[in-house]
Formats: structure tokens, sequence, C-alpha cells
């Protein structure tokens, strides 16, 4: 009976191998959120005042708006933080999460080559960016995936009456990434683009790219924070969600949010409503 | 292109200063491939012997749809378990969504048809030496998958690590289901994805390098081990 001994310390050995992971009874949540929320740190600077006054691990899933709330939507999370307003009330309206709450905003900005072939460089409009751009074939690097990012770039395209999807692999690439992925492409490929302020300050491979557009009223980035609906997701831990949606209004959380700066600049500006 | 420099000289100070965060990674990783390979190995052996040795109906059929599966896109296969395991899921009620082991249930699927598959090749030209042999002493199939497996067992080691070069290196599989999550399901290649979507391409880069630095080490020990081994059967 060696290799029996053998074989049954061998499935002793996998199981500890494969359910060895974290600490037991710990209380935790899982929120599914942007990327921009997560690239930029702001949960590095947020979570552990969280944690420290709670006790709760909070575990982000950093995917793009669509993604996170079609996760939600499967009850994968407990918790939706993300930045597109009329997407985040149909999933209220639609019963996937409870009440909506503002969270904090910031704004998009255009960014492109100092070369600037399609001369937006300085001006205070959207549209009209977007009008020079489409008029002169200049390269434009689009999300195309259904992102918060994404949805606002498309609403402003439905503003000009240009369908850029039009000239997709043309002039218009729609890259399918994250907003991360996508700058990558506009500095590889001389294109511009629409990204929200805090990935921006935050993203380390800028080349000579600078912002171009910003300021219009148009850009403006608003983020939400709803709890996955309890009702419908019975796994979702409601008290500890809870916790976190209340702590995040609070004005120690909103405070921990104006707090966060990268390269003397803030990221994100608290505006829930007390 | 200075980032070349500046990433190895990046993955030079993270590696020397034993960055926690790193070795959280590199440990995490490794648990995530190894326990992988372990399992496709334990599944993978017997089937792809069971598939070399046995004339049953639908064996060529078998023996195509392995060596087909071996080329499984990581992304397809991400989808698949988060399907499953998603609390919408069949399987939600384990509760195993962006955890290690659902990164340790992808990988597992991606692996076993590479080590199935290429254990049947490895087991069927064996079985070919040792055929008649097998069939004049009478001895039963049970026992000839156990002796061929065990007498091939260095050609499969080199299976086994290519189920590790596999697991290790893939990212699409282990970022769905696994969820990137930072000291719960980051691993060195998401981390990599992360960084380049963060535009730091150096620190990307440098964990690239650790990342093949880390594979060639588990090559490297199981070469050796095989030396060994082969040394202390002949001495």
């Amino acid at each position: 009976m060696k290799t029996g001994k053998k074989q049954a310390l061998l499935a002793v050995a996998l199981i500890g191998l494969i359910s060895g992971s974290g600490i037991a009874g710990e209380r935790s949540i899982i929120v599914q959120s942007t990327t921009s929320t997560a690239n930029s740190g702001l949960y590095d600077h947020l979570l552990p005042q969280f944690k420290q006054d709670t006790g709760i691990t909070v575990h982000v899933v950093a995917v793009g708006t669509g993604q996170a709330i079609k996760n939600a939507k499967n009850c994968d999370g407990d918790v939706l933080l993300v930045h597109a307003r009329s997407a985040e009330e149909k999933f209220v309206a639609e019963g996937y999460g409870l009440s909506r709450h503002d969270v904090m905003y910031n704004d998009y900005i255009f960014v492109g080559s100092p070369a600037d072939p399609a001369g937006i460089a300085g001006g205070g409009s959207a549209t009209i960016a977007l009008k020079k751009i489409a008029a002169s074939r200049s390269r434009f690097a689009s999300r195309g995936d259904n992102s918060g990012t994404h949805k606002k770039e498309m609403a402003l395209w439905k503003q000009t009456g240009i369908d850029p999807t039009a000239h997709s692999g043309a002039w218009y690439l729609e890259t399918g990434s994250g907003m991360g992925a996508t700058l990558n492409a506009a500095v590889g490929s001389n294109a511009y683009g629409i990204t929200d302020r805090a990935t921006w300050i935050s993203f380390a491979n800028k080349s000579d790219f600078d912002i171009l557009v910003e300021g219009d009223a148009a850009l403006f980035n608003q983020y939400g924070i709803i709890m996955v609906n309890p009702a419908r997701c019975r796994q979702v831990e409601r008290e500890s969600a809870q916790a976190f949606i209340d702590w995040i209004l609070s004005s120690k959380g909103q405070a921990g949010i104006a707090a966060y700066q990268l390269t003397g600049q803030q990221l994100f500006f608290p505006n829930a409503k007390p | 292109m200075q980032d070349f420099g500046a990433a190895f000289g990046l993955a030079f100070s993270l590696v020397f200063n034993a960055d926690a965060d790193l070795v959280e990674i590199i440990l995490l990783s490794l648990r995530v491939s190894i326990g992988a390979v372990a399992l496709a190995a334990l599944i993978g052996f017997p089937l792809g012997a069971l598939t070399a040795v046995v004339a049953f109906p639908g064996r060529q059929a078998i023996a195509v749809l392995l060596n087909a599966l071996m080329g499984l896109p990581p992304v397809v296969v991400g989808l698949l378990v988060y399907m499953a395991l998603s609390r919408a899921g069949p399987f939600g009620w384990m509760n195993l969504l962006y955890s290690p082991a659902a990164m340790i249930i992808a990988q597992t699927i991606l692996v076993t048809p590479i080590i199935a598959a290429l254990t049947r090749q490895v087991v069927e030209d064996m079985h070919r030496e040792y055929d008649e042999q097998f069939r004049s002493l009478c001895i039963p199939p049970r026992r000839v998958i156990g002796a061929l497996i065990w007498d091939s067992r260095y050609s499969l080691l080199t299976v086994t690590l290519a189920g590790f070069g596999r697991a290790i290196a893939e990212v699409g599989a282990v970022i769905i289901v696994g969820g990137n999550i930072d000291h719960l399901t980051r691993v060195m290649t998401t981390a990599i994805a992360l960084e380049t979507s963060k535009g730091d391409l150096a620190l990307a880069l440098a964990l690239g390098f650790i990342l093949l630095v880390l594979a060639l080490s588990v090559n490297a020990a199981v070469y050796g081990l095989r030396l060994s081994a082969r040394r202390l059967s002949y001495a």
C-alpha cells in the first residue's frame, strides 16, 4: 500500500495548494470598478484608511464600466463604482442595484501630439475638436469597448452628427482595450485620444503628448456608487457593502478623495450630497 | 530606447530589495501554475496513456481532439470558466470566482490537453516497442499503462514543463477569472498587463525579465533533478 499512501499524500498536498487562500473569516467585499480609479492609485490611498476604520478588506476588480456593470449584473461583486451615469441609472431602474449616489468627479480631456494635424489645441469645445479631427481625417484612438469613456466619446460624436465608426480602421482606430492600452496605441501611432484626467496624470508613457482640449462642460466626468441588489444576489455582503458606501460618502471618505494627489495635482473632486 | 536599460536596472533593484509585493506575486504565480500543472498531469498522464494503449471506439477522434485543444485560446477558457463560476452561473454557489482556485481551474483546463496529447504520443511510441512483450506475458492494460508511464518518466517531465510554460506565461484566462485583484489574485502576467496599461513600460518589462528568469529557474531545477535521478538509477 505504499503507492496508495503516496497518492493520498499528493491529494492532500494538492487540496492544500488549491484551497489555501487568504485569512479565513475575514470580512471582505468585491468592488467592480473602473480602470481610471484603480490605475491612478486612488484605491491604494483610500482602502487602507477604510480597512483601519472598519476592518473590512475591499477587493477591487478594475475593468471598463461596461464590463463592470455586466459583472455586477451577474452578481459578481457587492458594490459598483463606475462613471457612466445613464448606464448606472438603468442598472438601478432594472432592479440590479439599490440607489445610486454621486461620489466624485473630474473631467475628460483630449490628448495628442504637439504636431496637432487637426489644429485642435487650445480649443474649449469637444464637438468642434471632433469635427476638426474628422474633417482632417487625423488618426483618433477610441476605446471601442463600451466603457464609461467610450460612452462619453460616442455621445460627443452623436452631437457632431458624424458617425466615426464608418471610418473604423482608416483614421478612426477602435482598440477595444482599456484606457491605458488605448493611450499606448495613441502615443504609438500619433493619434488623438480622449481620456479622463486622472488616468492621464498617472499615465507614465506620455511621450511628447499633451492636453489639447479641456474645460468644456460637456467633458464633465461623474463617478457614482451603487450597491448590488441583495434581493437579486443573495451572496452580496450587505452590511460590509453598506459600510463601504457610507464611508465613501462620509466626510472622512470625501476628504480622503480630495486629499489624493499625484505630481501636485488633485485627481478626483468629491461631490457626494450630504 | 532607454526603456530597456531602465527595465534591466529596475528588475535588478526589485529582486535585490526583495520587494514584498513582488515576492507575493511571484509566489502566487508559482502556486497557481504549479498547482494547475500538477492537476493537469494527474488527469493528462492516464488519459494520454489510455488513448495510446487501449483500443476503444472513438480513440482516434479523442487523439485529434486532444491535439486540437492544445491550441485552446486562454481568453476563451477564461470566459468559459468565468461563466461557470460567476455567481449567476451553474457553479456560482461555490464562491470561487476571483480566487486563486478559479485561476488554477482555468489553467488546468488549458494545460491538460497539452499534457494528455504529448503523453499520448510519448507513450504510443514506447508502446510500439514493448507491445509484443506485454501481449506474450498477458499483462492487463492497467499495468501496461502504469509501466509505460513509469518508463517514459523522463520524457513526461519535459511534457510537464511544456505545460508549465503555457501556464506561467498566459494572461488571458487568469485576468478574467482572477480579476487581477491586488494581494489576492495578482500574478506576474496580470501585473505586467497592469503596468503596461499604466504606461509604466519599464516596470512592465522589468517584471517580464523576472518572469523569464523564473521560468528559466524552474526548467533548470527540473533538468538538474532529471540528471541526478538518471545518475542514481544507473549508479
